[in-house]
């Protein structure tokens, strides 16, 4: 069935797929194999340009870029899978709690955790981010609390959105006649109703999650060095950009692949699962009135 | 409307409120001794004390919260702790660069974005939607420092049209310092302009389906003519929100672009003064932008509840 799924999908969706699972596979393969080591220095073969041997070159110590890229790849996936993952967890019971109390008569749980929503919506994420990691250190641990914290309102917002929709439904009524507890409803009908959203939303964020990885590794406050990272390896191409400029063109194309692959897997998940959402996709509107009301 | 007006205000200032104490909280966390940072290597500690009490560092943190809150009422923000000037003559002269780069990316990216999703939208399905829907998720997906990356390699190394770093002064006057900012706008603008004409043709798409577009086409309106004289101004409405958004992203989103460029904006101020633990400047501009984000969300608000009533309605209730 999930086959016939795959064939009927947008072509777009297709090439996201194969990407992405590109991408997943090179990085599982980094654990137990890349093409050199990505910790050797060898000075004699710095600044080899793309071609047989290094296909993407090397840098200015000698390492495999492609190597490194594995490597570095691994690391954004990792990052951006827990932060996002965190924002999930929280986020989610958050917004279903929230819902809960809203559709049987309370409001002051849900106003309170409303405005905390738009607390941490009005704080500029990369800036508060960058702050995070400058005032706990740097490093992969802190980038990804960094990146998860602005990732729970997203799906706060989003599961307590479609939920409030599903709390008027008759079998839900029928739920809570038959005296089950909001908890229990909300676990039990209202989560697998709005996975289908959460799975896409997730898809979308994940890849928002690697930008930021990068733009944290940029600044140095990322995944530290000798660990190779996607961000890191165009902070240090930029001075090597004249003569090397390969050392800048792969980690970015690498950068962009990925999140290409992610975005157009999103898109397509989105008319796969739910053909309704593709009609109503300017949910600016909507996400206003939801605010406000 | 009063009332829903009231209520708004009254939700902003709470949110300006709890962001305030969080700034400050995340800000007393900082390790470090922002006095030691300033006498450098020297250990008089006498010396360190009197500059700790000239501060106002040996206050009780209630105190120096409620100093800080107080001050920033009537504009006074503190003194920089690296630059020995008031913080609000820091950032009233930063922002002589980060607003006007701003608000040309603003510009660049709206130009760009509208047509290209009015045209998607009203070609829907043709190559030339595919073509330019296509190239506009690989806009969302190129991180801006990377593009402004590719542009100095291309504009300035290569063709040497633009100079690569550094910003020339309002003193050059006007047209050298828009050359000066016109890459970094560009870098800025070009993912923001991707994610916009997205919005902006399901925007046309949506609003091409109403009621009013079909009657104006039965009175007798080409599809072109009912798009322009009734469909744009209300597919406008969810592209300004993004606007809005865009506009206090770019203000601290610079951060990054404005170090390539070493251009002395207010994203690469603050980026120092964390990196120097200059945590008054820190604190201060903080503020600032979570003040610039709730205000534009305000003004949103009230726009929605201006252009439709039931929302003023629910806002009463």
């Amino acid at each position: 069935m999930i086959i016939q799924l795959f064939k009927k999908s947008p072509l777009s969706f297709k090439i996201g797929f194969f990407i992405s699972i590109a991408y997943v596979i090179a990085a599982l393969l980094s654990f137990i194999w890349t093409p050199y080591d990505v910790m050797a220095i060898n000075l004699e073969k710095r600044f080899i340009a793309p071609g047989i041997g290094h296909i993407f070159g090397t840098d200015h110590f000698g390492r495999d870029i492609l190597s490194m890229i594995m490597v570095g790849a691994r690391n954004a996936i990792a990052v951006s899978l827990v932060a996002v993952g965190i924002g999930m967890i929280i986020g989610v019971p958050l917004g279903l709690w929230s819902a809960a109390t809203r559709s049987t008569g309370g409001r002051v749980i849900d106003e309170i955790l409303m405005r905390g929503n738009d607390l941490v919506f009005a704080f500029p994420s990369l800036l508060m981010a960058i702050m995070i990691t400058a005032v706990f250190g740097p490093g992969a641990m802190n980038a990804i609390i960094a990146i998860g914290i602005f990732n729970i309102p997203v799906f706060a917002r989003m599961s307590r959105g479609g939920a409030l929709g599903l709390w008027e439904k008759e079998y839900i009524m029928a739920a809570r006649v038959a005296g089950k507890g909001k908890a229990k409803i909300s676990y039990e009908h209202i989560l697998p109703n709005i996975m289908n959203l959460l799975i896409v939303q997730a898809t979308i964020q994940f890849s928002i999650a690697i930008i930021a990885e990068a733009s944290l590794s940029y600044v140095g406050l990322g995944t530290q060095p000798p660990n190779p990272s996607l961000g890191r390896m165009l902070f240090e191409a930029q001075t090597m950009i004249f003569f090397a400029p390969w050392l800048a063109l792969v980690p970015g194309l690498a950068i962009v692949m990925l999140v290409l692959g992610l975005n157009l897997m999103g898109d397509g998940l989105r008319d796969i699962l739910d053909p309704k959402l593709r009609r109503k996709e300017p949910d600016g509107v909507e996400a206003k009135q939801n605010v406000s009301s | 409307m009063i009332s829903f007006l009231l209520k708004r205000l009254f939700s902003l200032i709470l949110t300006l409120f709890v962001a305030t104490i969080i700034i400050f909280i995340l800000i007393e966390v900082v390790p470090g001794d922002p006095a030691a940072f300033m006498m450098g290597l020297s250990t008089n500690t006498d010396a360190a004390d009197a500059l700790r009490a000239e501060l106002g560092l040996n206050l009780s943190a209630w105190d120096r919260y409620f100093n800080w809150i107080s001050g920033m009422l009537v504009g006074d923000f503190g003194i920089s702790y690296t630059y020995r000037i008031p913080v609000s003559e820091l950032v009233l002269d930063r922002l002589t660069v980060s607003l006007p780069l701003t608000i040309y990316a603003l510009i660049l990216s709206t130009i760009i974005a509208i047509p290209v999703g009015v045209i998607s939208a009203s070609k829907r399905g043709s190559f030339s939607d595919t073509f330019l829907m296509g190239t506009a998720q690989i806009g969302v997906a190129i991180p801006n420092f990377w593009f402004a990356i590719l542009l100095v390699l291309l504009f300035s190394t290569t063709l040497q049209w633009f100079s690569a770093v550094g910003f020339v002064g309002w003193e050059a006057g006007f047209f050298p310092v828009l050359k000066s900012l016109t890459l970094p706008a560009i870098s800025l603008a070009l993912p923001q302009a991707a994610i916009l004409s997205r919005v902006m043709r399901s925007s046309v798409l949506e609003v091409m389906d109403e009621d009013y577009i079909r009657t104006a086409r039965a009175k007798g309106l080409t599809k072109r003519q009912a798009l322009i004289r009734h469909g744009l101004r209300n597919a406008m409405i969810p592209v300004l929100t993004i606007l809005g958004l865009q506009f206090s992203f770019l203000l601290a989103g610079g951060i990054i672009i404005e170090s390539i460029f070493s251009l002395p904006g207010l994203g690469r101020l603050v980026f120092q003064a964390i990196a120097q633990r200059d945590l008054i400047v820190v604190k201060s501009i903080v503020t600032l932008l979570v003040l610039a984000v709730v205000m534009i969300t305000f003004l949103v608000d009230l726009a929605y509840a201006w252009v439709d009533p039931r929302l003023r309605e629910r806002g009463e209730r």
